[in-house]
């Protein structure tokens, strides 16, 4: 029995009552005080937050195409550290996942690797080209069971195209998730159009090239009766006019990264590209916003966008670099140091935003689920009070590109239930989960 | 002083060591003998990437005045061009032993990131990056502004400042390195800016630059000017939109022959005109107004080499590189110091 017995004593759960929980068998066997530890591995659970694992709506993989930035075992090893045991894998791989082929490829590889969920996102058009739809019903029947379809990285720009894709998905409970940048406004865009902007010679990517977009989606949405999803929200105008279609009733989502929550456009004087980032980093009153608006539930998760890149597409002018920063192993400590410690948010809503409610808004079975008997046990145990510098050279993911290098962070994941699995334990990688074969037929 | 990467966060005191030492550095140039040993067996390397002959020939003169060995490294045509990284030129050039980079790019921050990052370990001079900064022009036209202003105070030049000059900068000033670099510099020493543009070219954010800004040409002549600086404008801009027609902005914002005469029906006898080159003739700039007595855009040229000479002095000469005062180097320049032979 102790192989798959584990006893975690006396953890805060959700940060509430400290409790014990038992897991057996790939389910939480019993909750309550002084549980029997008789076959079981006790984990102590002394000044720990016990959680839902935490599940990303917004992840970049890379595999298959470039496998030099990331493959799906190493950003699932990362996310599993972070705290994860779902992801959502993004489309703009190589080739893009846009047929039902590629995305159970990526899935398969996810099960390969078993450090948590991979769920792909579908292409919302071939090739991410915003011209034709891609086969999203193929995509959602396959044995990837896509229900989120994103051209994340580009925008579903023409607005008789987003529309159709709104309307195609409502035949199997998908969502449209949407890469909010009018491509008009935003060529050459380097970093957000402002202030600092002005001063550096960069050309500015401004907020109304997503605000613009937003606006025109959340109708579209209302007028078809579909559902959407606003990848990365970044200004405070976005976050106002989500606020107002929430308010119309309309069905919409939004999330929001760790990095928009803590950085501003202030670090781009130093035109180190680990910074350079889309959308960009935007400035204090946007970060503000966004912290408001994710206490307040207009922003309904955080996702990290993390999007691994090769050291040499970093090292080089700014203009020339890629854009995109890492966040599988920070985002807990970033949301911890931006809303809990601010007292914006307690722990329980940390796993409203970083469980319940991205399982949700993914159709992921069995994923943010409540910390209750008979549920599928994916835990983690957060230690609150730890405090570590963060150091892109000691991190799973293979991307050295992350923008809080350097910086002290609070809060660590100690250890991370995958289906009833240790995958992390003492703050470090354990083994993976292992999948039942699936049976042919 | 280790770089020299913008105005921004040049202080007073700085600009004017600058600007001073220049004037040292052009009495040399009215010698015969118009070489000083001052750099002998330091390397100077332009690196371009980016074509501008004015520029380079300007540093390059500049360099060799002062008996610097000069490397001009054009990274068009280069294998830069193949997709050699500015980090593997940067260490190229630093296994080379550099000891200061002029650096031309069309990225903004591509100086500063050579400056930041550990690939070279040489002086940083910005030549002009991108729509970002190009502080020697600024200095080069700051030094012709204080040359002309001190005269008319009836005061040197050495020692001076810009206090209560009223400077309008009229152009393309969303795209341009050279208005950037003059609004900090100009405001360091003490000058009135004006930056007078459609709104178009205008970046969003200009209402927080220590300056004016007017859309009105006409209206800041009329409020009264000591100088004025053209600035270089594409003919192409219009097929973006940022105005309608060459015809229609010359009318609007071009120096032209009816504001020249402008100039002398509101009696600004004194008043100068200024363009950083190369000119656009018919466009920002009529052929009369560039070629009046008013203007000194020869003079900014010859300047040129001066302000490089200093700026290339005083960062390889200067802190912990065997600073020695320059006027008492100057008549010292004939022999060289012992140190230099190796
Ligand atoms: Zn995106």
């Amino acid at each position: 029995m102790a192989e798959n017995t584990y006893l975690i004593r006396g953890a805060a759960i959700l940060g509430g009552e400290a409790q014990d929980l038992l897991i057996h068998d790939g389910v939480i066997a019993a909750r309550g005080t002084d549980l029997s530890e008789e076959g079981a591995t006790v984990i102590d659970g002394k000044g720990l937050v016990a959680l839902p694992g935490m599940v990303d709506v917004h992840t970049h993989l890379r595999e298959p195409g470039r496998e030099d930035a990331e493959t799906v075992e190493t950003g699932t090893r990362a996310a599993a550290l972070g705290g994860f045991t779902a992801v959502h894998a993004m489309a703009n791989s190589n080739p893009v996942a846009d047929t039902a082929g590629v995305v159970e490829q990526v899935h398969s590889l996810g099960r390969a690797s078993g450090w948590v969920d991979v769920r792909p996102v579908g292409a919302v058009t071939v090739g991410l080209a915003g011209e034709q739809l891609a086969e999203l019903g193929a995509m959602a029947d396959s044995r990837a069971q896509v229900r989120m379809f994103s051209d994340d990285g580009m925008c579903v720009h023409d607005p008789v195209l987003m529309r159709r894709a709104l309307e195609y998905v409502k035949a199997f409970d998908g969502v449209v998730a949407q890469h909010a940048q009018e491509p008009r406004l935003t060529a050459g865009a380097q970093m957000n159009e402002g202030t600092v902007s002005a001063v550096l010679g960069l050309t500015g990517w401004p907020a109304v090239a997503e605000e613009s977009i937003i606006a025109r989606d959340v109708l579209l949405t209302q007028h078809v009766g579909s559902r959407l999803h606003v990848c990365h929200v970044s200004t405070a105008g976005s976050v106002e006019i989500v606020r107002w279609a929430k308010a119309r009733g309309i069905n919409v989502t939004a999330e929001v990264t760790p990095h928009h929550l803590l950085l501003t456009d202030e670090l781009v004087r130093s035109y180190d590209p680990v910074y350079k980032v889309n959308p960009p980093l935007r400035t204090d009153a946007d970060v503000q916003a966004l912290r408001e608006g994710l206490a307040d539930g207009t922003i309904d998760v955080i996702g990290t966008d993390h999007a691994p890149h090769p050291s040499e597409h970093k090292e080089c002018e700014w203009a020339q670099a890629a854009m995109g920063m890492t966040g599988l192993e920070t985002a807990l400590s970033v949301v911890q140091e931006t809303m809990i410690e601010t007292g914006l948010m307690t722990w329980a809503d940390f796993a409203r935003v970083t469980s319940f409610t991205p399982a949700a808004i993914g159709r992921v079975a069995d994923q943010g689920r409540p910390l209750e008997v008979g549920e599928p046990a994916n835990v983690i145990l957060v230690d609150p009070a730890a405090r570590w510098t963060v150091d892109p050279h000691k991190m799973a993911t293979m991307g050295r590109n992350s923008p809080f290098k350097g910086r002290e962070l609070p809060g660590s994941v100690v250890a991370t239930f995958f289906k009833g699995h240790p995958t992390v334990l003492d703050g470090r990688l354990n083994t993976p989960y292992k999948h039942p074969a699936v049976s042919s037929n | 002083m280790k770089h020299l990467l913008s105005t921004e966060n040049l202080v007073a005191s700085d600009a004017i060591r600058i600007l001073d030492t220049a004037e040292e550095m052009s009495a040399v140039g009215d010698r015969e003998v118009k070489k000083l040993p001052a750099l002998r067996g330091r390397t100077v390397v332009n690196l371009f990437f980016e074509d501008s002959t004015r520029t380079r020939i300007s540093f390059e003169a500049a360099a060799k005045r002062l008996s610097a060995d000069v490397i001009n490294f054009a990274a068009k045509g280069s294998s830069v061009s193949k997709g050699e990284s500015l980090k593997d030129t940067a260490q190229t050039l630093a296994a080379m032993g550099a000891d200061a980079v002029v650096i031309r790019h069309w990225a903004s921050g591509a100086p500063h990131r050579l400056a930041a990052t550990d690939w070279i370990d040489a002086a940083v001079i910005n030549a002009g990056d991108g729509t970002h900064e190009h502080p020697t022009q600024a200095l080069l036209d700051a030094f012709t502004m204080r040359r002309h202003w001190s005269k008319l105070s009836g005061v040197a030049s050495t020692g001076a400042d810009l206090k209560g000059m009223r400077v309008a900068i009229a152009g393309d000033v969303l795209h341009s390195r050279v208005a950037r670099s003059n609004v900090w510099l100009l405001k360091t020493l003490g000058a009135e800016v004006t930056l007078v543009a459609p709104p178009t070219l205008l970046p969003i954010g200009v209402e927080h630059w220590p300056c004016k800004v007017s859309y009105n040409l006409d209206e800041t002549l009329e409020a009264g000017i000591d100088a004025m600086m053209m600035l270089r404008v594409q003919g192409e801009r219009m097929n973006a939109s940022f105005f309608p027609s060459t015809r229609e902005y010359s009318r609007r914002w071009g120096f032209d022959d009816a504001r020249l005469k402008a100039l002398d029906d509101l009696g600004m006898k004194d008043t100068i005109i200024m363009h950083p080159g190369p000119m656009n003739r018919g466009l920002e700039i009529s052929s009369a107004a560039a070629d009046s007595p008013r203007s000194t855009v020869l003079a900014q040229v010859r300047n040129g080499v001066s302000v490089r000479m200093a700026a290339l002095y005083l960062l390889l000469s200067g802190d912990t590189r065997e600073a020695a005062p320059l006027n008492t180097v100057t008549p010292a320049f004939a022999s060289p110091s012992s140190k230099e032979s190796n």
